[in-house]
């Protein structure tokens, strides 16, 4: 067993769940360490009583005075104080102290944390990190913490606690430190050798320090990881009990399903277990420990796991929207789940623009998702995933839920889609200020199927000047100041002079790991007459701009394709 | 948001608990058993009428999730239903025949009993056919969220009704007393849930689902909402407005972050469509007790008798 001349005692703070506190004492007892318990003046009397009942026959079990203990307050570091004095003046063969909490539950035999101590004589298992390389604290105070003064309750007067630190400073105020004081900050948890304790219970201007830590934020994160850096000859920071945050700042809390996970850590302690979490009490409170401790501890595991958590509930699942995350414009309210690609004016010039899409990205491609009349899913389905509708009415109750739904249902393949003149625009303010659209646009192509229909320029010109308009207002919104959508458009005439180029573009922007270049190209329906038609709008009086200086027949180098009849493209 | 909107919130607030506190008084004792409670307890709060059938799975459920106590108003049920939870050692049973409707679709009555019963208590509010789950609900009792709540501060948690459904037509698989309904109702729509932040409530308003898809694809404005506020740590000044959809105080209803991360939330899966529907749809349009002149069920004969499988070809599985 532990040579008689290295001996751990065990400081315990309780506030609640004291059924358990005894438990652990029991335990710790049991195992041949002293303990001191302290239990707040806020918990009822019948309670410590019970407690006291529920110890009476352990010899080597002490009660220090109770004294309030309010979170962030001095109250925690007094009662820590007080209770090491007991343990040091009570039990002189005692060499370590090891401070934990009534929800500290031992996770390896606490043989093995003896032995750990025996080995390391005179270290002092702390930690302590300066103000300046801490990266935990939260709120933003953590010098501060030790300059400016806090007598406020951050619990129960926030609006005092933050006024009066805004007040402080605005006033530039900066509290003198005692002298010789380095703050530091760490875990609340540690061990630390009799002399360490003994040198700062009697440091000889503990009332000043004791004064000054009084009006410090949070001190007891700070008393002991402060003062340790004076007296100690040998610190190892790091603390022994395993401890992890939220992003708030509250201890994460183990339940029964967490066994695995703390059976692979390499601490000795871990808190904060779940009163009722029936499981760990019994499984690590058995006399020899637990049995089924991994021999190889991974703790990175544990970090990653906690980080992901906190990662999670801070930064969330971009483009997922339910009832508890909906964010502002500024923070992800416009974006959704992946990259897409919106594609305006191509279906209009090439008869086979879809099944090349697909080969060249990939990709899922739709037809017009926000036509009129029907939402055209790719395959022409009328159900799409996650239970989409093609129904246009629910679609346009709420289309920017359907486009974010489409995006996150289909995560893991490229969505693609038509979006045109013809369609149905509430849509396009979100697409433009969505960071994962990238938007292709021929400007002016909505002319070429009214040129196709065979009706005159005068029958169309009403609904050319009408789909010039939208298409006029949908190229505003997306090169407007609140726009984050990658935007490429060529107009019509610029793109019918080399089509390739364009479409090699988009390949590469949407499905940058395509193996090969897209060699075969879709096909470029025969645009002779186009110009002509064009002209015979401007006689009508429209002027048709989006198109670009579109050439005339004679001058259009396109080759003539051999067409029986215009054919509609879908 | 000026100072005449927060007045009229809590002038609205007080008009809600006073008309509680009315029709509270429609309510006759059959059991109470609030006696002896134990400290703190997690209570349920129910208004229902004929659920005679669901009433054994749905106690078993919550008892295994750790309600200490049920509190439920029967409204006029003639199928036993009042007389089997007048039996249970841990229900508290009220009475009355007056209009569901009039009592706000039961919410008067029910928060007369929060008011009453709930006082700084965690206090569950869900219709017979709702069933809570939440993170780590397999492995971790409702008292472990209450905790966790209340540790974090946070008075309210959320959980989106979730329509739970069968595969082929409702009446082909009938239910038995005391099953679990999801056996028969496993599939449920994943992801066409349209959502927009109502200004003056601040709260998350949903629609969607199957019941979208189908019932209301005309007219998806009608359609029910899905967003529900179903666990709250009550107190005394605090009221429901529209079913547990949305509450008053309104920073109640603020249970998404809206900065990007995510808040823990849960689901109530909804057990509504079984073969007992068909049934209970034309009973409840004969009386005309629901919302909206129970325009939610007239809508549901018509579509049933159009359409009767919900299920579709990208229907989840609900596994667990």
């Amino acid at each position: 067993m532990t040579p008689p001349n290295h001996r751990m005692g065990v400081v315990m703070l309780c506030h609640a769940a004291l059924d358990r506190a005894a438990q652990l004492a029991r335990h710790w007892a049991m195992h041949g360490c002293p303990v001191v318990i302290h239990v707040d003046a806020k918990t009822p009397q019948d309670q410590f009583d019970g407690l006291q009942t529920a110890l009476h026959d352990l010899p080597d079990i002490r009660f220090s005075p109770r004294s309030p203990c309010e979170w962030g307050s001095f109250g925690i570091v007094q009662a820590t104080l007080d209770a090491c004095a007991v343990m040091l003046a009570e039990f002189p063969q005692v060499t370590h102290v090891f401070l934990a909490s009534g929800s500290c539950l031992p996770i390896r035999p606490v043989g093995a944390l003896q032995a750990q101590l025996a080995n390391h004589p005179d270290t002092d298992f702390i930690e302590s990190v300066t103000t300046a390389d801490v990266g935990w604290t939260v709120g933003g105070l953590n010098e501060e913490r030790f300059t400016l003064r806090f007598p406020f309750s951050w619990k129960r007067q926030r609006r005092l606690f933050d006024g009066y630190v805004t007040l402080q400073r605005a006033l530039r105020f900066r509290r003198r430190m005692p002298e010789g004081l380095v703050p530091h900050l760490g875990s609340q948890w540690w061990c630390l050798t009799r002399p360490t304790l003994q040198a700062i219970l009697s440091h000889p201007d503990r009332p000043g320090i004791d004064r000054y830590f009084r009006r410090v934020w949070i001190p007891d994160e700070s008393y002991f990881q402060s003062l340790v850096r004076q007296v100690s000859s040998r610190i190892e920071s790091r603390s022994l009990t395993l401890s992890k945050f939220d992003y708030q700042g509250r201890p994460h809390v183990f339940y029964d399903d967490h066994l695995h996970l703390l059976r692979q850590t390499d601490a000795f302690v871990a808190r904060k277990i779940w009163p009722q979490a029936d499981l760990l009490y019994r499984t690590f409170l058995t006399p020899d420990g637990d049995r089924a401790l991994a021999s190889e501890p991974s703790p990175g595991k544990i970090n990653r796991l906690f980080a992901k958590a906190v990662e999670r509930r801070v930064k969330g699942r971009p483009g997922l929207y339910m009832q508890s995350r909906f964010p502002i414009r500024a923070r992800g309210g416009t974006q959704s789940a992946a990259p897409y690609g919106v594609f305006s004016g191509f279906s209009d010039l090439f008869r086979d623009f879809h099944p090349w899409l697909e080969r060249a990205l990939d990709a899922r491609v739709h037809g017009h998702l926000f036509a009129f009349d029907r939402v055209e899913f790719a395959g022409g389905e009328s159900i799409f995933k996650g239970g989409l509708s093609d129904s246009p009415t629910l679609r346009d109750y709420n289309p920017r839920s359907f486009l974010t739904n489409l995006i996150w249902n289909t995560r893991g393949e490229t969505q693609c889609f038509q979006f045109g003149p013809t369609d149905e625009q509430d849509i396009a303010p979100f697409i433009a200020s969505d960071p994962n659209a990238t938007i292709f646009a021929i400007t002016g192509a909505f002319a070429v199927p009214l040129w196709r229909s065979g009706r005159t320029a005068a029958e169309v010109r009403p609904a050319a000047a009408r789909l010039q308009k939208v298409e006029s207002d949908f190229l505003a919104e997306l090169t407007g100041p609140e726009a984050k959508a990658r935007v490429r458009f060529w107009s019509l005439t610029e793109f019918i002079e080399n089509p390739a180029e364009p479409l090699e573009q988009l390949v590469d922007l949407l499905n940058p790991r395509a193996a090969h270049r897209a060699t075969d190209l879709p096909q470029l329906l025969p645009l002779s007459g186009f110009g002509s038609f064009l002209q015979d709008l401007r006689n009508q009086g429209m002027a048709p701009v989006l198109m670009g200086d579109f050439p005339s027949d004679a001058e259009l180098a396109q080759p003539e394709q051999p067409f029986a009849r215009p054919r509609i493209v879908r | 948001m000026g100072l005449i909107s927060l007045v009229r919130l809590r002038t609205r607030r007080k008009y809600l608990l006073a008309r509680a506190w009315r029709r509270g008084r429609q309510l006759t004792p059959v059991a109470d058993r609030m006696a002896g409670l134990s400290a703190r307890p997690i209570l349920l709060f129910s208004t229902m009428r004929n659920e005679r059938v669901r009433l054994p799975y749905f106690l078993t459920y919550y008892r295994r999730l750790g309600i200490d106590h049920f509190l439920i108003v029967d409204n006029g049920s003639d199928d036993g239903t009042r007389e089997y939870l007048a039996e249970q050692p841990d229900v508290s049973v009220w009475t009355t025949q007056h209009s569901y409707k009039r009592s706000r679709f039961g919410m008067d009555w029910l928060m007369h009993l929060l008011r009453s019963h709930g006082d700084g208590r965690w206090c569950l509010t869900v219709d017979v056919d709702e069933f809570l789950v939440y993170p780590f609900c397999e492995t971790r009792p409702l008292r472990a969220l209450t905790d966790w709540l209340d540790s974090a501060e946070t008075p309210s948690f959320s959980a989106m009704m979730l329509d739970m459904y069968p595969k082929g037509a409702m009446h082909e698989q009938p239910y038995r007393e005391g099953q679990n309904p999801f056996e028969i109702a496993q599939y449920f729509d994943s992801g066409n849930y349209v959502l927009s932040r109502n200004a003056t409530y601040r709260n998350i308003w949903i629609q969607g689902g199957p019941r979208a898809r189908l019932f209301f694809s005309d007219r998806p404005k009608h359609a029910p909402a899905m967003n529900k506020t179903p666990l709250v740590k009550w107190h005394r000044s605090y009221a429901y407005v529209s079913s547990t959809h949305m509450m008053l105080p309104r920073t109640l209803n603020l249970t998404y972050d809206d900065q990007g991360g995510e808040k823990p939330s849960g689901v109530l899966l909804h057990a509504k469509f079984l073969d007992t529907f068909a049934a209970k749809a034309a009973e409840e349009l004969a009386r005309g007790q629901h919302y909206a002149q129970s325009e939610e069920y007239r809508a549901y004969r018509e579509g049933i008798a159009r359409e009767r499988d919900l299920w579709c070809n990208w229907s989840e599985k609900y596994v667990n």
